[in-house]
This record gives structure tokens, C-alpha cells and sequence, in this order.
């Protein structure tokens, strides 16, 4: 058994979600007693495997190959196979970027196996893993194990393990070794062609700057109550935010959009009004100093990540708020 | 262009849920249920690609009876037929599963696009479309924004993290998983309706179309409501109340007012 965490990295820099899976990677060999290799797919990523190889791991691959520069998810598939043939891991941990929600599915699926994907924590049973994933946005737990042949596969959610856990106690671990390796892939095994990445028009507004933010999410119910929520920022001089759900309605404009789609926010006091708390969101606004939620669910997860909070009906408590704060002025 | 979107049903988003007495599946009693918000996406993708460029529009679905109603409505804002794969028990259906299912039923369908939505709003794998589209060894993109009829094939724009993007052009056939909220949703028409009713639904079971149970490489301990680890201050009472509570505890407390 031995544990193989896959990295993820785009034009020569890491995506850090990495590092927690390179964190858990560890966690699960210490528990499991086993050892925790890692991989990094690209072209010319040396220095990037050299990084890897301090991190308190067994061994490195640096999967470098022409057809990795660009990502697909044929060239992904292909050289992940060959190196799962080579490495013969008994559990393979991704980070749950869109990279990899792109091509795990395939890769897993191509080896007859579901991946456990956007797993949450992990539990060891009688020496075999357990994985718990949500189930029905967040209102369900599911614990999970896996079953048949290895390879096994899965993935974590962004946050679920801290990329700056320390590695074992003791000794200081001797660097990994790096084995390079090539995979066959052959351009006509390539069906897609990414093009080069962009940005929409230039994003003009920079809520990373904001001192307070207040955000509204699906609890608004529609465009012409948002009005509510502006006259809350407008007593509190925050500026504006929203939830994707919003954006998308065209309520807001996307520029507005707080999450792993939009912008990552860390203002000195997050306001967030009917908004549940997807995970998607949460990514994009945990790092705020004072969250407040107003929420009519007790059991939105918003409150789980609030320091303030108040459960009711967010059209009749705004307006006592922005009264309430008129009134302390 | 003959286009297949792949539904799903899932439970209405407002529903309260209990975990089923066997702990691997919630308690079906007194849901409601409605189509999976992203596959609605992936349904107006189809029908308006169907209306720029011509073709055909099918909708399938893998589930109980109830789907029944969801592949309706899909027929009603405008799908010309619909394939509803009969499977009664839900919590059989994992990614690979169904899409070992859709796979065996689109085969013979030989369709230029099939689309689904990025994710379902029940067991949120986000994995199906991929699956269908390496089972049926179409290319695939997946958080896909907009899909572009070209010459020979297609341009999708896909949405990546911070706000980036990128455009990938592939051949058709191909697979594209839809990412939500790329367009405005419409309506079912009470012509539609009227119309929904008149249009085929071919009904086939796993057994129909060949295609065994796989050993499962996930297995299920059990479903349980997750413990909440809550950690903020709430006010009660009263709007005014609460939020005179809060106006002082930011002020005097947080010192961010």
C-alpha cells in the first residue's frame, strides 16, 4: 500500500491547493503506516519537483512531456495511466480544482472506479480508509469507503486539510529522490485544443480593497429587492457583494461575484444576507476578520463560519439594521 | 445538429431531509422533487443551439417513475423526444453507474453534442459527464460557459478559478458539461405543454439495454446529518432587538463599525 499525491500546476506555478493534498498525502501514510509519494505533470517543471522533494515524501515524479505544457485531459488521462502503471499507488489524492474535476472522472472511469471526489475529512477503520463527502449541497454527510482493486481515487475540498501542517516528528526526513518521467503520448491521441487563457473585460472594481463588505445571496428572492440590501451599505460604507447565484440572475454584475469563481476577499468585517454558504463561496471570503450571517436556516452553513449572526426573515431584519444603525450614529 | 441532453431529478432545493432507516439513502416519503438546477442549463444550451443551427433536441433521464414528470417539463420547453431509463432505486445510481446506463442508451443514438449539467444538486460527484464521454470515447470539456458551432466542430469557452478563462475548440461528437447560469432560463409555454404530450418517450431498463451491474470501487457506511460546529454569537428576539444587539457587539466588541 502507498499513497500518491498528483499536483497541480499551470505555466511553471503551483496551484495551492497542492500542498494540502501533499499534507494530507502524509496524514493518511502516517495513519495508514504506509509511505506518501507525490507528482507533478508539465514541461520543463524541474524546479518544480525540486521543490517537492524536501516535503517529507517518499519519492517524486516529475512527469515531463511537450504534450503536458498545455492541459488536456486526453494528454492528463494518458500520461496519469502510464505513471499509475509505473508508481502502482494504492490510493491516488488530488486537490479538487476545476483541473481536476475536468479529468479525474475520466482517468477513474477508464479504470472502471468512481473517485471519491471533493472529500471533506478521513477517518481510518480497522486499517482502511474512510472518506466523508457531502451530499445534497452540504445537508447530508456520506461516509465512504472504497472497494475492489487498487488504484483508488480521490479528491479534496479546497480547505479540508491545511497545506502548512507540519510533516512527521522526529528526525528531519532526507530529501525525496525525483524520478523523471516520459510518457507516450503522441499528438494525434489529442482531441481537444485549449487556447489561450484570458480574463473578461478588465475587472474595474477591486472588492479585495473594501474595509467592509455586505453580500446578498439567493435569500433576496429577486432583482428588485437588492435595493434593501445597497441601503445596508450604504449606512455601513461597505461596498456590494454577491454570491454567484446572483451574479448569474444579472442582478449584480459579475464583477461583484465573492468566491472560487470570482474575487477572494479578507475585508475587516463580512456581511453575508441570505447566503447560505456553498463551499464555493466560503473559499472566497474566510479569510474576513468579523463575519456576520443573517440566514432564516439555523443550519445554513454560513453560521458555522460566522462570529455574529442572526436567525429571521432578512426582509425584516435589514431594515431594523440599517434603523439600528442610523440610529447609533 | 442532433443534440442529447442528459437529465437528472433531484430533491426540490428548499427540502427538508431525513436519513433513510437503513442509513444509505434518505427517506423518500413526502419529497418533492424537481430537475437538477445544472442540467436545466445544459436543457437551454440545447434548445438554443437547436434553434440557431436546426436538428434535434433529446432529453434522457435515468431514474424511478417520479422522473417522469422532470422529462415532461424537459419536453415541454422544447426537447423533441426523450429516452427514460428506468432504474427504481437511486442510490444505485452512482456517476459510473448511470453513466454505463446513458452510455448503452446513447450509443445507437450516434448524436453530434451531448450535454449535461457540471454537477448534481444530490450526490454532487460532478463526475457524470466526463464518465459518459470516456465510456463512449467522445472528447469532453467540462465548466463549459458557451458552446460555438464552427466548421468541423465546436469552440467552447470554459471557466476556470479566479476569474480566468479559456476557449477549446474540439470535433464533433464530443461531450460538454455545462456550467450554470450561462443563460436565462425559460419557460415551458402552454402550447408546449399541450404539445409535451403528444411526444415519444422510449422507456428501457438496464436488462433492455445490456448492461450488468459493475462490482461497486465506492461503497457507502452510511448517510448522517452533519454535525454542526457552530461557533457564532446569535441574537433572538425581535428584528430590532437582534440587530440593536448586533449594532453594539460590532461596535463595541469586533470594532469594525
Amino acid at each position: 500500500m502507498s499513497i500518491l499525491a498528483v499536483t497541480e500546476q499551470r505555466g511553471g506555478a503551483w496551484n495551492r491547493m497542492s500542498f494540502e493534498t501533499l499534507a494530507a498525502a502524509r496524514q493518511f501514510a502516517r495513519e495508514l503506516d504506509t509511505t506518501a509519494s507525490a507528482a507533478v505533470l508539465g514541461q520543463s517543471i524541474g524546479h518544480l519537483a525540486a521543490e517537492l522533494a524536501p516535503q517529507h515524501l517518499e519519492k517524486v515524479y516529475a512527469v515531463e512531456h511537450p504534450l503536458l505544457q498545455d492541459y488536456t485531459p486526453d494528454a492528463y488521462t494518458i500520461a496519469l495511466r502510464q505513471l499509475l502503471q509505473r508508481a502502482k499507488p494504492s490510493i491516488v489524492l488530488f486537490p479538487h480544482t476545476y483541473q481536476v474535476r475536468d479529468f479525474l472522472p475520466k482517468l477513474a472511469a477508464s479504470l472502471g472506479k468512481v473517485a471519491v471526489s471533493d472529500a471533506i475529512s478521513h477517518r481510518v477503520d480497522h486499517g482502511q480508509l474512510v472518506l466523508a463527502r457531502q451530499l445534497f449541497q452540504g445537508k447530508v454527510n456520506v461516509d465512504a469507503r472504497f472497494a475492489g482493486d487498487a488504484p483508488h481515487f480521490a479528491s479534496l475540498q479546497a480547505g479540508a486539510y491545511r497545506a502548512d501542517q507540519p510533516g512527521p516528528e522526529g528526525a528531519p526526513h532526507p530529501a525525496a529522490a525525483v524520478e523523471k518521467f516520459a510518457p507516450r503520448i503522441s499528438p494525434g491521441d489529442i482531441r481537444t485544443r485549449p487556447l489561450e487563457l484570458f480574463r473578461e473585460s478588465q475587472q474595474s472594481l477591486d472588492l479585495g480593497a473594501a474595509e467592509i463588505i455586505v453580500s446578498v445571496g439567493r435569500g433576496i428572492q429577486e432583482a428588485a429587492n437588492i435595493p434593501l440590501i445597497e441601503k445596508l451599505a450604504e449606512a455601513l460604507g461597505a461596498e456590494l457583494g454577491a454570491s454567484r447565484p446572483i451574479c448569474d440572475a444579472g442582478w449584480l454584475p459579475h464583477e461583484r461575484q465573492v468566491g472560487s469563481s470570482g474575487q477572494t476577499v479578507a475585508p475587516k468585517m463580512y456581511m453575508a444576507i441570505g447566503i447560505s454558504g456553498a463551499i464555493q463561496h466560503l473559499v472566497g471570503m474566510k479569510a474576513s476578520r468579523t463575519v456576520v450571517a443573517i440566514n432564516k436556516d439555523p443550519d445554513a452553513p454560513i453560521f458555522e463560519m460566522a462570529d455574529y449572526g442572526i436567525v429571521g426573515d432578512l426582509f425584516e431584519v435589514v431594515p431594523a439594521l440599517v434603523e439600528a444603525l442610523q440610529k447609533s450614529k | 445538429m442532433k443534440i442529447v441532453v442528459a437529465i437528472k431529478q433531484v430533491p426540490a432545493r428548499d427540502s427538508q431531509l431525513r436519513i433513510a432507516s437503513s442509513g444509505k439513502w434518505i427517506d423518500e416519503a413526502d419529497l418533492s422533487y424537481e430537475i437538477n438546477e445544472p442540467d436545466a442549463y445544459a436543457l437551454e444550451a440545447g434548445l438554443e443551439l437547436k434553434e440557431a443551427h436546426g436538428g434535434e433536441v433529446v432529453a434522457v433521464c435515468a431514474g424511478p417513475a417520479r422522473v417522469a414528470q422532470t422529462i415532461r417539463e424537459a419536453l415541454a420547453k422544447g426537447a423533441d423526444r426523450a429516452i427514460h431509463i428506468q432504474e427504481e432505486d437511486p442510490a444505485a445510481l452512482d456517476p459510473l453507474a448511470t453513466a454505463r446506463l446513458l452510455a448503452a442508451a446513447l450509443r445507437s443514438e450516434a448524436a453530434d453534442l451531448i450535454l449535461t449539467g457540471l454537477q448534481s444538486d444530490d450526490l454532487g460527484y460532478g463526475q457524470t459527464g466526463a464518465i459518459l464521454a470516456e465510456l463512449l470515447g467522445l472528447p469532453h470539456a467540462t465548466l463549459v460557459m458557451h458552446v460555438e458551432k464552427r466548421d468541423g466542430g465546436i469552440r467552447v469557452k470554459r471557466e476556470l478559478e479566479d476569474g480566468w478563462f479559456q476557449h477549446v475548440e474540439m470535433p464533433l461528437p464530443a461531450l460538454i458539461a455545462i456550467q450554470s447560469g450561462i443563460s436565462k432560463l425559460r419557460y415551458a409555454t402552454l402550447m408546449g405543454i399541450k404539445k409535451a404530450k403528444t411526444k415519444e418517450v422510449r422507456r428501457v431498463t438496464a436488462a433492455d439495454l445490456g448492461v450488468a451491474p459493475l462490482a461497486a470501487s465506492v461503497t457507502v457506511d452510511r448517510l448522517y446529518l452533519p454535525q454542526h460546529t457552530r461557533r457564532a454569537q446569535l441574537f433572538e428576539g425581535n428584528p430590532q432587538e437582534a440587530a440593536a444587539q448586533l449594532v453594539e457587539k460590532l461596535r463595541f466588541e469586533a470594532r469594525v463599525i
